[in-house]
């Protein structure tokens, strides 16, 4: 274990980490907004995947890094536009669609890549980094953190945004009543169908840019069913955080830190093997359920979907 | 979109020109015609009143100019022009504010959160603005407005403050009040009176949905009186101001049931009492968040008697009921049933030694309503012989027994295999109370046995409940509707916060003072006079 | 529970006709092979976007799977655990209950009995070693259900987050067993014993079919007998459909969540041990078909009815044989099923949600 401390698995272990966190990063804080609209989104996985390939595709046809984000952020909405389609305005089960959604966009891009992709296997050339001028001279920390793509301070910048729009303007107050009581909403003279659809095209930007993140920057390439259930992890934070960005932020660099941990330590030559390290933030977040779960006040109408003047 | 949150509460229309109209408007529903070829116009600087019983069709009228349903027939005006309220908020545009019956606030927002709610979500909400404002008509209505509180922990009665002090934010013209009075005291009720009287006389038009027929006389200026979906007659300000309170309810009642009987208080034949066969001692629960903590209950019930359980709605009612029923865990004090303790027996076993509980929410928790009747008309014994013998079902027992029980309670449904849920809420009701009096039924407890009911099933559940008693049950009554207990009840008991202060012999003779004393004890004051 | 959200279209013993006074066998048509019909339709056209011809997909798959004796065997034989999970599935979403946790609960249940069996080789007798296996099996199952169980049933906690958790844990967990306690010290290739061919479950006849199918099949028919027929059927169903109703009725609604948990985890359970016990053999290291997330659909579209499930479930594992043929021979991966099965999802809540409208239009 002598190995640890040294700057080669430090640097080594928080690059892996952000480059683990930040797609869950931006998946929760995507579906931290569907969950308090109201809308329970378990298609997050697949739009996820479905922003990856999107993503990676025009990456890699167009040359452009920042084109094959959008690529991504519109894949994610595509499967999002869906979910709007036929759970906030047909009013179907969030669950059952959710887990549609999810089978399909996997299915799909498997389908997609195994057509277009299997024998070439294309990648993306390494990414470029913004090097935060002296921050990145901090020895061990600086060049992992400080010397990454744009995207990741994007994703860090998007969490202060968040806070601020949800304290300081209505969107806080419209989503929240959207997912606590929408009956009230709407006879405000507000529409929980437009704030609810606002919201989960959010999240599909949001998660198709983490999976597009993911193909792009993280890994260079697609691989069918990449995202790992990046998604669902994103679902749970978005739960536990109480509708504070922040909360989602360091749930995600907790995982990212645990993800990362099996390789950095393989780096570092020790033999504990992967899969127990896995499970150690999966068993976190149980154990957090566990002291907290009660207090982890969801909205009332999370899952349920409305029908204006309903009888 | 308007700018809510303006400062003025001018009318642009003259006092006494039509603010808001319905024109021939037809509504239909699945299998109803819930109104039929409506034509009425609200003016301004009037309080109207719309009566009439449960199912009249007051509601979708409110709906509708409210702006969640649309008219298939006919259309509505707003100052004289024909309108299409597409949505809530084009109402609220048209300057039509509506509290509901039901409160529209958002319990874990703060009160100014949901005074601005509505509101675009990319703008910032006008703190200032709305503050001055608030402070305003704080003065001007004696409105209480803590604009940081956390809505969900106010009362009821201070909830709907709010929300009249929401719609005077807005570009108020008219503004309707659903059976705004149905949460609160008698004292509540003549406040309310008063502020819409003080609106009215700065020229909104106020609208004002009951079925109460002396508040219609006491706060109305005009009555319009809907009678299954059609205007049966309108009494309008000339008239009313020549009438005293006896004839215009005379009139009220003619126009909304075509006899001249008024409701005078039935005189029941007086019932024997027998031996006590509740008994409920100090009895205390914990509360919660959203829920009241019972302390010190104690009462009798015995056979052959009613006791009512009068109180404001959200004192403590539904706790008491549950934790006599078995379903809710007391902390201190003791429930006997005919002798024997049962303070910590389960729902089930207070089910067989005899105590019914028959609750007030007949779709989300006395029955399933996709099960069958037949289904629910057991769901209380399931596993229990004869209709399941080793666990397994017995149909034809069950169905034996659910087409018994439609027969003695004139249940009006297709058949035994119906779910439940299609019935009407009276037909419901029928079925509920034929499960819980099935067996051995020694003490039954209600609670708001006759909420939503039109006025024939009303009756026919009131009779009921007075056989019940005359044949030997002990009853306890717990309701909102005092006109109820005052018929029904032979002594009185008022909830108020969790305690049962007092309980007093009821005289259905003399109704008005019956009512004053307990209104007076529902606010915690004194009665007037000593007590049973 | 149901697609569209609505609470009409959970069958009672008797739904009511159409608006036009159709009979009601049109009306299940429409409502059960309507979605079948368009979602094959919908994923022929993905196919013809890819070049290939739907028909001469379909009709290979058909063929694979169902019309070819060893195909039809094969089909036959992996329906056995997809068996055992629509059974554990049926428990829990009657009772209202989201158990998305099978996937682990399958691994878990399979590992035990790929550990138990081997070792009580020669030790017991053979009917009695695959009896031990299959019990350890379920039990495991229903403790890893524990948890979940108890925060929903005492908390309130919402369990698709836990269930979802508690299957990330578990397939990890099954991995360190597999790699580190249970490894086969004797092999290159990081798996658990192997239980010789001659031990494991019976064929049936002349087939290569494993008995584990009879089984199976009992189990389905079993929970669904249970759930329509059984007082304790009847409380599972009252809780899931109303819990406030079900409290009221005196049912104790905790200690009956954690009753269907237990259940259900434990079919997923049993599942596992009968792919080990009765076809694999052992549980290779990284190994996870993953059939839990499949089955869900399959007994949504049989509103939770046990022999429509058993249909359903014949089809889809015909499909899985099928394709997994029509990879090597027709170019097109298995993950199409995917694609299948999630258009089908769709449709059906669609239709549901066409025919609540259709009736609520005409009362």
């Amino acid at each position: 274990m002598d190995g640890l401390l040294t700057a080669a698995f430090l640097s080594s272990l928080l690059t892996g980490a952000i480059v683990a966190g930040i797609p869950i990063l931006l998946a929760g804080l995507g579906e931290q907004m569907s969950e308090k609209a109201g809308v329970l989104n378990i298609g997050i996985e697949g739009m996820m995947i479905f922003g990856a390939y999107l993503g990676f595709l025009t990456a890699w046809s167009t040359e452009s890094l920042w084109l094959g984000f959008l690529g991504g952020m519109v894949g994610g909405m595509v499967v999002a536009g869906l979910m709007v389609l036929l759970c906030v305005r047909l009013g179907l089960n969030q669950i059952v669609i959710g887990i549609g959604l999810t089978l399909g966009a996997e299915g799909l891009t498997s389908l997609l890549h195994h057509f277009q992709f299997s024998r070439t296997y294309p990648r993306l050339p390494a990414p470029d980094r913004l090097d935060l001028a002296i921050l990145t001279d901090i020895p061990v920390i600086g060049p992992s953190l400080f010397a990454r793509h744009p995207i990741v301070y994007l994703a860090l910048i998007s969490v202060i945004v968040l806070t601020w729009a949800y304290k300081r303007t209505n969107l806080g107050l419209t989503l929240r009543a959207a997912g606590e009581k929408p009956a009230a909403l709407d006879v405000s003279g507000g529409n929980v169908v437009r704030i609810r659809t606002v919201a989960v095209l959010f999240t599909g930007a949001m998660a198709g840019l983490g999976g597009a993140y993911m193909a792009n920057i993280a890994a260079g390439l697609f691989i069918p069913f990449m995202t790992g259930g990046a998604g669902f992890i994103g679902i749970v934070l978005a739960m536990l955080a109480r509708g504070h960005p922040l909360w989602v932020l360091i749930g995600a660099l907790i995982f990212g830190v645990a993800l990362s941990l099996t390789t950095a330590l393989q780096v570092a030559g020790s033999n504990v093997p992967t899969d127990v390290i896995q499970m150690l933030p999966f068993a976190a977040v149980m154990l957090v359920l566990v002291i907290w779960g009660r207090k982890a006040r969801l909205p009332a109408a999370l899952g349920l979907s409305y029908e204006r003047g309903a009888r | 979109m308007n700018d809510r949150a303006t400062t003025s509460l001018t009318s642009p229309l003259a006092n006494g020109g039509e603010a808001v109209g319905l024109v021939n408007v037809t509504k239909r529903f699945p299998g109803v015609v819930a109104v039929d070829d409506v034509s009425l116009g609200i003016r301004s600087g009037e309080v109207h009143v719309l009566l009439g019983e449960n199912g009249a069709g007051k509601s979708t009228i409110v709906g509708m100019l409210a702006g969640l349903q649309l008219p298939d027939e006919g259309h509505l005006t707003v100052g004289g022009r024909p309108v299409r309220l597409m949505s809530p908020d084009e109402s609220l545009g048209a300057g039509i504010n509506t509290v509901f019956q039901h409160v529209m606030l958002v319990p874990t927002l703060t009160v100014f959160e949901n005074l601005v709610l509505g509101d675009a979500w990319w703008r910032r909400p006008p703190r200032a603005k709305i503050k001055r404002r608030i402070i305003e008509l704080q003065r001007e209505f004696g409105l209480k407005v803590p604009l940081d509180a956390i809505t969900g922990d106010l009362s009821l009665g201070e909830q709907q403050q709010i929300e009249i002090a929401r719609a005077l934010l807005r570009d108020s013209h008219v503004l309707i009040l659903d059976e705004a009075t149905s949460m609160l005291t008698p004292q509540g009720a003549d406040e309310l009176g008063e502020r819409m009287r003080r609106l009215a006389e700065r020229g909104l038009a106020v609208v004002f949905i009951t079925h109460k027929l002396s508040e219609a006389y006491r706060f109305g200026d005009r009555i319009s009186v809907l009678k299954q979906g059609c205007l049966a007659g309108e009494i309008d300000r000339a008239m009313l101001s020549q009438m005293s309170e006896k004839q215009a309810v005379d009139e009220m009642v003619r126009l909304m049931f075509g006899t001249s009987d008024t409701a005078a208080p039935m005189v029941r034949p007086s019932r024997d009492l027998g031996q006590v066969r509740l008994c409920v001692t100090k009895l205390a629960t914990a509360g919660a968040a959203e829920e009241m903590a019972l302390s010190d209950v104690s009462f009798e019930v015995s056979s052959g008697e009613i006791l009512g359980i009068a109180g404001i709605d959200g004192n403590g009612q539904k706790q008491m009921a549950e934790a006599l029923a078995g379903q809710r865990p007391v902390i201190a004090g003791a429930v006997e049933l005919e002798g024997r303790d049962i303070t910590f027996a389960s729902v089930g076993m207070r089910r067989n030694l005899g105590l019914r509980y028959l609750t007030d929410d007949r779709l989300m928790e006395g029955s399933v309503g996709m099960f069958s009747v037949s289904d629910n008309t057991v769901l209380k014994e399931i596993g229990v012989p004869p209709y399941w013998t080793y666990g397994v079902e017995r149909p034809l027992k069950i169905s034996a027994h659910a087409r018994g029980l439609i027969d003695r309670f004139s249940v009006h449904t297709p058949s035994e295999t119906t779910p439940i849920g299609h019935l009407s809420g009276g037909n419901i009701q029928k079925v509920l109370l034929g499960r819980e009096l099935s067996g051995e039924a020694r003490v039954v407890v209600f609670n708001k046995p006759t909420y939503g009911l039109d006025m024939q099933n009303i009756a026919a559940s009131r009779a009921r409940i007075h056989k019940i008693a005359e044949d030997g049950m002990a009853v306890l009554l717990i309701s909102t509707d005092l006109d109820e207990l005052i018929e029904l009840a032979d002594r009185i008991a008022v909830i108020d916060r969790g305690r049962v202060c007092s309980i007093l012999k009821n005289d259905p003779s003399r109704p008005s003072e019956m009512r004053t004393d307990i209104g007076r004890l529902m606010v915690g004051e004194a009665p007037a006079e000593a007590v049973a | 529970m149901s697609v569209s959200g609505t609470q009409e279209t959970q069958s009672t013993k008797e739904s009511a006709n159409g608006p036009l006074g159709e009979a009601r066998h049109v009306r299940f048509l429409f409502l059960t092979i309507g979605p079948i019909i368009a979602a094959l339709i919908t994923s022929g056209l993905v196919l013809v976007a890819f070049g290939i011809n739907p028909i001469t997909y379909y009709t290979f798959v058909m063929q694979k799977g169902l019309f070819s004796g060893l195909g039809l065997e094969q089909t036959l034989t992996r329906m056995a655990p997809l068996l055992f999970l629509a059974a554990g599935l049926i428990v829990s979403f009657r009772a209202g209950i989201w158990n998305l946790g099978i996937d682990g609960q399958f691994l878990l249940g399979a590992v035990a009995s790929a550990a138990l069996a081997p070792a009580l080789l020669g030790v017991v007798q053979g009917w009695l070693m695959l009896l031990l296996g299959f019990a350890l099996a379920a039990l495991v199952g229903a403790i890893w259900s524990i948890l979940p169980a108890l925060l929903r049933a005492y908390q309130g906690v919402n369990e698709i987050i836990t269930t979802l958790m508690m299957t990330f844990l578990g397939v990890s967990l099954a991995n360190v067993l597999v790699k580190l306690i249970f490894l086969d010290p004797d092999t290159t290739v990081p798996q658990t014993r192997t239980l010789p061919v001659v031990d494991r479950l019976p064929r049936l006849f002349d087939t290569t079919i494993s008995s584990g199918l009879i089984w199976a099949l009992g189990a389905v028919l079993l929970v669904h007998l249970v759930m329509t027929r059984t007082a304790f059927g009847l409380k599972l169903r009252t809780v899931g459909a109303n819990p406030l109703a079900a409290a009221h009725a005196g049912l104790s609604v905790p200690r009956l969540t954690t009753a269907v948990f237990a259940l259900s985890a434990g079919f997923a359970g049993l599942a596992g041990a009968s792919e080990i016990l009765g076809v694999n053999g052992n549980v290779p290291a990284d190994w996870n078909p993953a059939y839990g997330l499949m089955v869900i659909p399959l007994v949504f579209l049989a509103r939770f009815h046990g022999v429509g499930s058993i249909v359903l479930v014949f089809f889809y594992s015909a499909l899985l044989i099928g394709s997994e043929s029509a990879a090597r021979r027709v170019g097109v991966p298995q993950d199409f099923t995917l694609v299948l099965v999630a258009t089908l999802l769709i449709f059906l809540g669609l239709a549901e949600w066409l025919d609540h409208r259709r009736r609520k239009g005409s009362g």
